[in-house]
């Protein structure tokens, strides 16, 4: 592969394609076995962290690596701190700072710890410290999966600048329509193989994809039949917590109910209240028309609700455990008699979710931390489905996996929708969200802004509505 | 390869002991004899039934260092119990396991609800069980118990030293709880991701506290033992015994972390210790060089543990 100047190179390819792997190569956090890498005239075989830096290449993973109780210019000048005599040059360290976020274009005070950032500003203090360290070549690793639409936007405007200054940016996303509003050129993975480099001006997002999967594949989503009813199974009304003002909203039989908003603005907050995972300070909440009192989850699970948290790995599984006793967790109770496990029963139902999921797994005995980001988010909706709730809170249930497993995980929850559960659905990706539910609510800073319906349900009416715009 | 791994991690900890019983009755004349393994067996009891409480309280994320302290203020309880308020043998037992495990509710409830950490919480406990030790004996050792309650420390069943056939018991009570009950993998689920367990509709906190409880019940259970050994109620033993549990306990690959560890291979980390003390005794080895020895077993065991769960990563 080659990388050019001033030239923003795109890496497409499903989970575990090898991506991620290449450029961590390329940042010395790994080490190749074979191959060459050529910088600027220099022939290299292999790069420790600190040479990588020092040839010009820095990334950007997924999880930032930011210390959160410095500030933003201690981070930024971490481990190549200025001296003045004996003692740091804090003000010279502050300035420099400053005069790297106006080159950006954004504001940010220096001296705030980084914990107290949104992760969009976050990000923005990982590329003030490439930028910082006179990076040649960026590497971006799914920049703009935790950003909202308009962060986005932020950034974009920032590659493109970098881009004008020389900067070479290789930059990994599972998301099409993004590359070819930024990227000159793709080169398509699969399997760790590079399957093809081709200039983004000559491709159409439907090659890309078949590229990708090796088979064609339409991104689509299940036909929508026999959608609602007017049963009422939830019943949200006046619900307060410290975020969250005067949430209310009922939730029907047989439907999926969308979830909008931009980052921040307390869509995963209702979920955790609802869920009794966050204390409320106020609000009312009714399951098929009885007012239930939820302090917990063990009592939202016992009111028959359930929530498929979006940190999946830090809430949603636990890694180190078994796919069998991740799976069979919320129901352990239920299947032992006198505290015993009964153990035929635990396996009947492992081997029942592990079938109709299709969860690929050489045992089931596997740890869950060896699994592909799809098979993970499997076990995870494997374990809720065995708790066998009616009510089904999914939060960003796409979340970084592949093409193929998300198809899955749509047909998965329309066949929960037609059996009859009643669905809410997270997303920040608006078109699988319109996709996917008849009826959307919008939140902004913490309120629902207004309900979209049927044909109203477009991407141009939420994002007015997230914004804080009113329906039109 | 990836299962080929696990499975040498299990047994690691067996090769040791294995290389360690091997070595000993060929160092040692009357080591692999019926009565020395026996007495091996009353020896480390103590220390095995602490390390079962330990272990479960280790997997569940906590930790208990008032264990030392707890074994010698229960046993100064139970022998005034029986000496001075003339309690009936059973009685005085119950009564000093009840104790045991009002202590243990108390760490349990200040580390939990107070979120004070488990360390600190359990070093106040163990500052305050020696003082109240201390302070209910002032200091002399109580004694005049009846031969009777010699049973629990010297006593035998048929051949069986009645400290080993308590600790096997506290042994497979442990292995069902754990392996096989629903609480058990509870247990495992707290210890391995507190949030992912609570928003599983476990009650975390309900959880922790009974594995407190637990732990400072066997430590009790220790200690009557330790009293009945000595035939006396003594403030001053137990220094130092938290450590012999968790060092057990490690070297069966349990995770000072939580979620991590199997209680059978903590037996065998029991037997370790027991097995170096005793050998080292017989081989005419002072005790300050069975100091020594004991350490780097241990930084052996668990760097060879951390290599086979493939954690020791070559970096550049």
């Amino acid at each position: 592969m080659e990388f050019y100047p001033g030239e923003v190179h795109a890496l497409l390819g499903e989970n575990g394609a090898g991506k991620s792997t290449l450029c961590k190569i390329l940042a010395g956090a790994y080490s190749a076995e074979s191959g060459t890498i050529r910088l600027g005239g220099e022939e290299y075989t292999g790069f420790t962290p600190a040479q990588a830096k020092q040839a010009g290449i820095s990334i950007i993973y997924q999880e930032f690596n930011l210390v959160p109780g410095l500030s933003v210019y201690e981070n930024i000048f971490l481990g190549k701190e200025r001296k003045k005599g004996a003692m740091l040059d804090r003000a010279g360290m502050i300035q420099e700072t400053k005069d790297i976020f106006e080159q950006l274009k954004v504001s940010i005070d220096p001296t705030v710890p980084v914990r107290e950032l949104s992760i969009a500003y976050q990000q923005l203090v990982e590329i003030g410290k490439a930028i910082h360290e006179r990076a040649k070549i960026l590497i971006m690793d799914e920049p703009t999966a935790p950003l909202t639409e308009q962060e986005v936007g932020i950034l974009f405007d920032i590659i493109r600048d970098l881009k004008r200054q020389n900067i070479t940016i290789i930059y990994i996303s599972h998301r099409i329509e993004e590359l070819f509003a930024l990227a000159e050129k793709v080169t398509v993975m699969c399997d760790g193989r590079v399957i093809q480099t081709l200039r983004t001006q000559e491709t159409s997002r439907k090659e890309l994809v078949s590229l990708m999967v090796g088979r064609e594949l339409g991104e689509s989503y299940p036909a929508r039949e026999g959608e609602g009813s007017d049963e009422e199974v939830l019943r949200v009304s006046h619900l307060n917590t410290g975020k969250l003002k005067d949430i209310s909203f009922s939730l029907y039989r047989g439907e999926i109910l969308g979830f909008a908003g931009l980052v921040g603005a307390g869509r995963t907050e209702v979920a955790r209240a609802v869920f009794g995972a966050d204390p409320k300070t106020g609000g009312e909440i009714l399951v098929h028309g009885r007012a239930r009192q939820i302090h917990s989850p063990a009592d939202a699970i016992r009111a028959g609700i359930c929530l498929i948290p979006e940190d999946r790995k830090g809430q949603g599984l636990h890694l180190h455990m078994s796919i069998r006793n991740n799976i069979s967790l919320t129901q352990i109770k239920a299947l032992s008699r006198f505290l015993l496990v009964q153990q035929a029963r635990e396996q009947a139902l492992i081997d029942e979710y592990i079938r109709a999921l299709e969860i690929k797994t050489p045992s089931d005995r596997q740890e869950v931390n060896n699994l592909s980001g799809g098979n993970q988010q499997k076990v995870a909706l494997s374990k809720w489905l065995a708790a066998k709730c009616d009510i089904m809170i999914f939060d960003e249930p796409t979340r970084g996996i592949d093409v193929g497993a998300k198809q899955e995980i749509y047909q998965l929850m329309e066949r929960l929708r037609q059996q009859g559960k009643a669905i809410i659905m997270i997303s920040s990706e608006l078109p699988e969200l319109i996709g996917m539910s008849s009826r959307v609510l919008v939140m902004h800073e913490g309120q629902i802004n207004g309900e979209l319906c049927g044909a109203e349900v477009t991407q141009g009416a939420i994002l007015e509505l997230a914004s804080g715009g009113a329906k039109s | 390869m990836n299962r080929k791994k696990i499975q040498l991690s299990k047994i690691s900890v067996f090769l040791i002991l294995a290389a360690e019983l091997i070595f000993f009755s060929v160092a040692a004349d009357n080591f692999f004899s019926m009565s020395n393994l026996l007495g091996i067996g009353r020896q480390v009891a103590t220390t095995g039934i602490a390390a079962v409480g330990m272990t479960i309280l280790l997997l569940v994320g906590g930790i208990d260092i008032s264990v030392g302290t707890m074994c010698a203020f229960t046993g100064v309880v139970c022998t005034k119990l029986v000496v001075e308020a003339r309690f009936p043998i059973w009685a005085a037992v119950i009564a000093t396991m009840l104790v045991g495990a009002f202590c243990g509710s108390i760490n349990g409830f200040m580390c939990t609800h107070f979120k004070i950490p488990a360390m600190i919480g359990t070093m106040a406990m163990q500052t305050i069980a020696k003082g109240c030790g201390y302070l209910l004996t002032g200091g002399i050792p109580i004694t005049g118990l009846p031969d009777s309650f010699r049973v629990f420390g010297q006593g035998y069943i048929g051949q069986l030293p009645v400290p080993l056939c308590i600790m096997v018991a506290a042994f497979i009570l442990g292995f069902i709880l754990l392996e096989k009950t629903y609480f058990g993998r509870h247990i495992y689920a707290v210890g391995g991701n507190q949030e992912a367990a609570r928003l599983s509709g476990i009650h975390t906190k309900k959880v922790q506290m009974i594995c407190y409880v637990v732990c400072s019940t066997l430590a009790a259970v220790a200690g009557i033992i330790t009293a009945s050994r000595v035939n006396s109620g003594q403030p001053a033993v137990g220094v130092g015994f938290e450590m012999d549990a968790i060092t057990a306990s490690v070297l069966g690959g349990v995770s000072l972390m939580g979620g991590e560890g199997r209680i059978i291979n903590v037996a065998a980390g029991v037997l370790i210790m027991g097995i170096l003390s005793n050998g080292m005794v017989m081989l005419d080895l002072s005790e300050y060089t069975q100091w020594v020895v004991k350490g780097m077993v241990l930084l052996f065991a668990v760097a060879v543990d951390n290599i086979q769960k493939g954690l020791v990563k070559k970096q550049s």
